[in-house]
């Protein structure tokens, strides 16, 4: 594991069909050396069928994949000399955890004294250096999905890529892992790249995340720039939830103003005159108390409410916007819920998010 | 008793028809024959005196062990490659290769062999094909003799290599071949370190199954030796049926079923039989 860096992997206008079905249209992407890269979308989306063309088992009907500039369209998967974190981690059964972690470093025909020094050194440092003699049969989930790691990490790889490393695991150890796997990438200081369907994993644990819709890429970019100012309907109803206002919107001096019936709601965002969408966090607005004002304030009666310990979640129903989702932690809320309560609603510009809807 | 125990004995209680059936007509005349090999032509062990003496016998047992071996070896091979395309190809096609696989158990064993004489005889279409062509001056001795012994069984084996090789195969995970590929490992070294070793207790099953009737042939030998290389199952019949030495053919047959009965007992130390023969579990 020395010294060196990450590698930069580049994406340019890559599609798959198959027949006339397109897995994949026009992604392009680029991650930085060193970077830790999610590819996030609901099955069927396409975000496996790109990992497939990084890693070099499918072939892209259109556009290149480029490793540090340089054109690798047309190389075969093993000589790419990318690790790769299966999904379901395919683990060799016939091999013991050592051997499948020495695996890479035999087709390699590395020496034996080193082979088995970066054996034991890789294990160290998934810890599994006590398991080494196990089968993969032997060892649980979270071994086995620590192995597989260890057997893509050995031969130091230009990029590690990984197909939902984590869906195989219940949700406390999914957690645990998930902070393993962020400290390992700090540790190494490699490029990763990970696909999963799990929003919150990829909030947690990326550098950048891409959002995949029906094989097109959506919107790329951190995970705070993408919760707080998702691009379309898709993204901010997929990265956490939200609550959508419909509207004909003018441009004023901070962003816009959605009309709806008699209530004008404030927003930020581009969106030309017209039909137009907000997108408005549930966390994000608040119940007001008597004599309390905010940018934007709405009227309604509480609809249904559910105490959820930390919170409370309140659905109100409103005479313009609609029923609107709202998120409370318990300290913040003025009074004790109860259906068709009127209350108040509150929220600041900067909550109401304008969105394109997503191409049909 | 355990009420585990009493209902694993009402299964017992169930099949027990079918055993004691199975005792009356088929194990017990069996034994009764075998153990002619004790009593005729006087009681003693005269007759397995000559499986060290008789050089008859010995040559008979290593036409049998040799025509087993190099038959085995030859339909594991083209059995493996076989299984290997139809493991490999898609689901619709696997069906098609799969029928093309059993067509052939479905044919009588005795018009196979003579489909094999009439193409492999001085003036069939092999010798006549390659005549034509110039690659010979004269006919080739195709058959009635081991060579022809051995295409006859090989022919009649394959499909027998093929099922147990491919049902292992098919539980091999294509992810783990393609996971190989992944780590660096070219086709060859996936197949090598990857497929070969996954697929190996199939290739065992399917070795063992193909050896033991290898050893009981008796139709194709028959016919496409000629009379002229005897294999055991021949040479039985030879001593019952035309020399009336029912003493030394039920030895050499008691020597067969012991052998079977000791290569099963090996190799079902090494693999697990019953699954790969298809007993589920």
């Amino acid at each position: 594991m020395s010294g060196r860096a990450g590698h930069a992997l580049s994406l340019q206008g890559l599609s798959k069909r198959y027949g006339s079905f397109v897995a994949v249209q026009d992604a392009s992407l680029e991650v930085g050396s060193g970077r830790f890269l999610t590819l996030l979308g609901p099955s069927g989306s396409g975000k496996t069928t790109i990992l497939m063309m990084i890693a070099g088992f499918v072939e892209p009907s259109e556009g290149r994949v480029l490793l540090d500039g340089r054109d690798i369209t047309a190389v075969p998967p093993e000589r790419r000399e990318f690790g790769m974190v299966f999904q379901g981690y395919a683990l060799f059964p016939h091999m013991t955890v050592a051997e499948n972690v020495a695996f890479p470093l035999r087709v390699r025909r590395l020496g034996r004294a080193e082979r088995d020094a970066r054996v034991r050194a890789t294990l160290d440092l998934v810890q599994l250096d006590q398991f080494a003699d196990r089968r993969p049969s032997q060892l649980s989930g979270g071994q086995q999905q620590r192995v597989a790691l260890a057997r893509a990490l050995v031969f130091d790889p230009a990029l590690l890529l990984l197909d939902e490393p984590l869906s195989a695991l219940d949700k406390k150890l999914r957690a645990e892992l998930q902070d393993e796997l962020k400290a390992l990438h700090r540790r190494v200081g490699r490029t990763f790249i990970n696909v999963t369907h799990d929003q919150e994993e990829a909030l947690s644990l990326s550098d950048e995340i891409a959002i995949l819709n029906a094989g097109r890429l959506v919107q790329v970019g951190a995970p705070s720039a993408l919760y707080e100012r998702p691009a379309t309907r898709f993204v901010a109803g997929f990265l956490g939830r939200s609550n959508f206002v419909e509207g004909e919107a003018e441009r004023d001096a901070g962003g816009i103003v959605l009309r709806r019936g008699g209530t004008r709601v404030l927003g930020v965002g581009e969106a030309p005159p017209g039909p137009a969408l907000l997108s408005l966090r549930p966390e994000k607005i608040t119940v007001l108390a008597e004599g309390e004002g905010e940018e934007n304030v709405v009227e309604g009666r509480i609809a249904a409410w559910s105490y959820l310990g930390a919170g409370y979640a309140i659905t109100v129903a409103t005479a313009d916007l609609g029923e609107l989702k709202v998120h409370l932690p318990a300290w913040r809320i003025p009074l004790v819920p109860a259906e068709g309560m009127p209350v108040r609603l509150g929220w600041p510009r900067g909550a109401a998010v304008a969105v394109a809807e997503d191409p049909a | 008793m355990r009420p585990a125990g009493r209902h694993a004995l009402g299964w017992w209680g169930l099949i027990l028809p079918a055993f004691l059936l199975m005792t009356a007509f088929y194990v017990a005349p069996i034994l009764q024959v075998l153990a002619i090999s004790f009593t005729e032509p006087q009681p003693g062990l005269g007759n397995y005196e000559r499986l060290l003496t008789s050089e008859s016998v010995q040559r008979v047992i290593g036409t049998t062990l040799r025509i087993g071996v190099v038959t085995t070896a030859i339909a594991l091979l083209l059995g493996y490659a076989l299984a290997y395309r139809i493991a490999l190809s898609g689901p619709r096609a696997q069906r098609w290769w799969l029928l093309a696989v059993l067509v052939p158990l479905w044919i009588s064993v005795l018009v196979r062999a003579f489909a094999w004489v009439t193409l492999l005889r001085r003036q069939g279409l092999v010798n006549q094909g390659l005549m034509a062509a110039g690659a010979i001056e004269q006919p080739l001795a195709l058959v009635w003799n081991e060579f022809g012994i051995v295409v006859g069984m090989v022919h009649y084996m394959v499909p027998y290599a093929v099922l147990p090789m491919l049902s292992a195969m098919r539980e091999i995970d294509p992810r783990v071949l393609a996971a190989a590929r992944g780590l660096g490992a070219g086709r060859a070294g996936a197949f090598l370190r990857v497929f070969l070793p996954l697929s190996l207790p199939g290739v065992i099953a399917a070795g063992v199954l193909v050896f033991i009737f290898s050893l009981g042939f008796y139709i194709t030998p028959a016919i496409l030796g000629g009379g002229k290389t005897l294999m055991a199952a021949e040479w039985i019949k030879l001593q019952i049926l035309d020399l009336i030495r029912w003493g030394l053919g039920a030895m050499l047959a008691t020597v067969l079923v012991v052998a079977i009965l000791a290569t099963l007992a090996v190799f079902s130390r090494l693999v697990n039989l019953r699954r790969l023969f298809g007993a589920g579990g």
